[in-house]
């Protein structure tokens, strides 16, 4: 069964479309990047999924409506929706009694484990921690949480880079596994890339590209030129060019490796720079649609 | 698989969050200790000169009405929050992320002022009614005046059958009111205590003006009667207020029960709860 199937998902606030017909379909064991700009309309497609806010179309999350059934799919489903939404006045022996106490698939031995290899004190109250801290907690607690879909909106904003990484191992080491399924939105879209198995580009509500990481780095290559190897490379058609140091770099959608080979070394474009390619300000942007 | 208790953790969780819910009646409380044991030296003489007992059950009126009216407070102020403060620290995000209903958190919520306040309140004053008669007692022994009499002019088996019931009866006829703060606090974006005492305030207003300057129209008498117009009820004898209850047998619950104010009001305030859900299922963060 799909962990998330949604089918021509709507949602529009009063004046603006937030979800033009989005498709998505997520499989388990599957880490999605949900990559847009502000107001592609990535947080209200994670609302929906997790029944936050009603929307039209298909959408169903482990074969439930999220919208109608949000306390069922919390079983099965935790959510970050960014670092600061634990309550101040929260202490952290009863963060986990509260969670022990309303959640059937909570393991409070495993987040207590957890909280020991950190420096984070039970008696504390989380306005008494730093932010690390505080996300460190949130993850103990997701951590310990026996789901299948774990849904994450920049849960590392305004983190330094040392937390950052650890909460992205921790995740992957102690938490994924080929049962369950993640899917992230965030702008350090370059500190996720090589953590993501698919990536999901949004804009104005609409999905400009769903691909896997696989494909897509068979797909998007880049060529570094000299000035006098531009003009025979551009006539191949890039979506792309930047200049680094008197050099181009050009950006190609499905241009064959060995083509480009003879124009210098050949590699995957980097997310980010696709983002850029697709999405950007860029003249040649809309080549890509 | 934990078995797990929504109702009831969701409940401590607004016992951990609001402190003064019971804080505040037990700082009250020994105050009127206090006051009680500063004026006890004048317990014996007033044993001794007792004719009805009014002035020996004086201070334990005093604990009872003090631990009532601090929770009455607690209470509206807790219930003006209650669907407020997550929304503005953004922490409903964190509550919606668990697998408790809307249902049950508006319910959770709803209860702390109808049934978990009064039983603090009555918690309270049963222990101020004990610590006070143990020193009584151990004033008026000591001072050789008798202690049946003493005893005998406190009635508080009659008290103490009086209390809960009243209270219960209390808290069914404020559901309404109760229903009104937890919806504005579920409704407003800020300034809930405005929204909450703002319209009735202009409706009396209002009122006041079209009555040529004459107070206690019908929306002032309806407003005042839905807030405090529970214990008067309660403890009405032959429908008369403020008369003192001298035995279980003036006590009329059905007079109570068959007002048809009472369920007038248990259905606007389960309408209430059911737009708090309502609201509550579709709130994102202020």
């Amino acid at each position: 069964m799909a962990v998330i199937e949604a089918r021509g998902l709507r949602k529009s606030f009063k004046a603006t479309v937030a979800l033009d017909g989005v498709d998505l379909a997520t499989e388990p064991g599957r880490i999605v990047g949900l990559i847009g700009p502000n107001g592609a309309g990535k947080s209200t497609a994670m609302s929906a999924i997790l029944g936050l806010t009603p929307s039209d179309g298909r959408l169903a999350v482990l074969g439930l409506d999220p919208w109608t059934q949000r306390d069922r799919l919390m079983r099965e489903v935790s959510f970050i929706a960014d670092v600061a939404v634990l309550p101040r006045w929260l202490r952290v022996s009863q963060a986990l009694d509260y969670v022990a106490g309303v959640h059937p698939r909570f393991d409070r031995a495993k987040a207590e484990a957890f909280l020991d290899r950190t420096e984070i004190k039970r008696a504390s109250r989380v306005r008494e921690l730093s932010k690390g801290m505080v996300t460190q907690l949130h993850l103990a607690l997701v951590m310990a949480i026996d789901a299948r879909l774990l849904v994450l909106d920049e849960p590392t904003l305004g983190l330094d880079l040392l937390y950052r990484k650890a909460f992205y191992d921790s995740l992957l080491n102690d938490w994924f596994e080929s049962d369950r399924a993640i899917l992230v939105s965030t702008h350090q879209v370059e500190e996720i890339q090589h953590i993501l198995t698919d990536v999901v580009f949004l804009n104005r509500g609409k999905v400009v590209l769903n691909a896997s990481m696989e494909a897509l780095e068979e797909r998007y290559l880049e060529v570094m030129v000299g000035p006098e190897q531009a003009p025979a490379a551009r006539a191949l058609r890039p979506l792309h060019e930047r200049q680094v140091f008197g050099r181009s770099i050009l950006l190609f959608d499905g241009v064959p490796r060995a083509q480009l080979a003879a124009f210098g070394e050949v590699r995957a474009a980097g997310l980010a720079d696709l983002f850029v390619a697709l999405m950007g300000p860029a003249p040649r942007a809309e080549t890509a649609a | 698989m934990n078995r797990v208790r929504p109702f009831y953790w969701s409940v401590r969780r607004e016992l951990w969050e609001h402190r003064a819910l019971w804080i505040a009646p037990l700082a009250v409380e020994a105050a009127v200790l206090l006051a009680y044991f500063i004026g006890s030296f004048a317990l014996p003489h007033a044993v001794a000169v007792a004719q009805t007992g009014q002035q020996l059950r004086l201070p334990y009126a005093v604990a009872a009405g003090a631990a009532f009216a601090i929770s009455f407070f607690v209470a509206v102020f807790y219930a003006l929050g209650a669907l407020h403060n997550d929304r503005r620290d953004r922490s409903l995000l964190f509550w919606k992320s668990l697998p408790v209903s809307d249902l049950t958190t508006v319910l959770s919520k709803a209860a702390i002022p109808l049934v978990v306040q009064p039983l603090i309140a009555l918690a309270v004053a049963a222990a101020a009614h004990l610590i006070m008669l143990v020193w009584g007692t151990l004033v008026v022994g000591l001072s050789g005046e008798s202690l049946p009499a003493y005893w005998g002019h406190l009635r508080l088996p009659l008290t103490w059958i009086l209390l809960p019931y009243g209270l219960v009866m209390n808290a069914l006829w404020d559901l309404p009111f109760c229903g009104w703060l937890l919806l504005v606090s579920a409704a407003a974006r800020r300034a809930t205590f405005v929204w909450a005492v703002g319209p009735w305030l202009a409706l009396m207003l209002v009122e006041f003006m079209l009555l040529g300057g004459k107070a206690g129209g019908p929306i002032a008498r309806m407003v005042g009667d839905r807030i405090f117009g529970g214990f008067d009820r309660a403890y009405a004898v032959a429908g008369q207020k403020n008369v003192a209850i001298a035995s279980l047998s003036q006590v009329d619950p059905m007079r109570f029960l068959g007002d048809p104010g009472f369920w007038g009001g248990l259905a606007v305030g389960a309408a209430f709860l059911a737009a708090c859900v309502w609201l509550r299922r579709r709130q994102d963060p202020l």
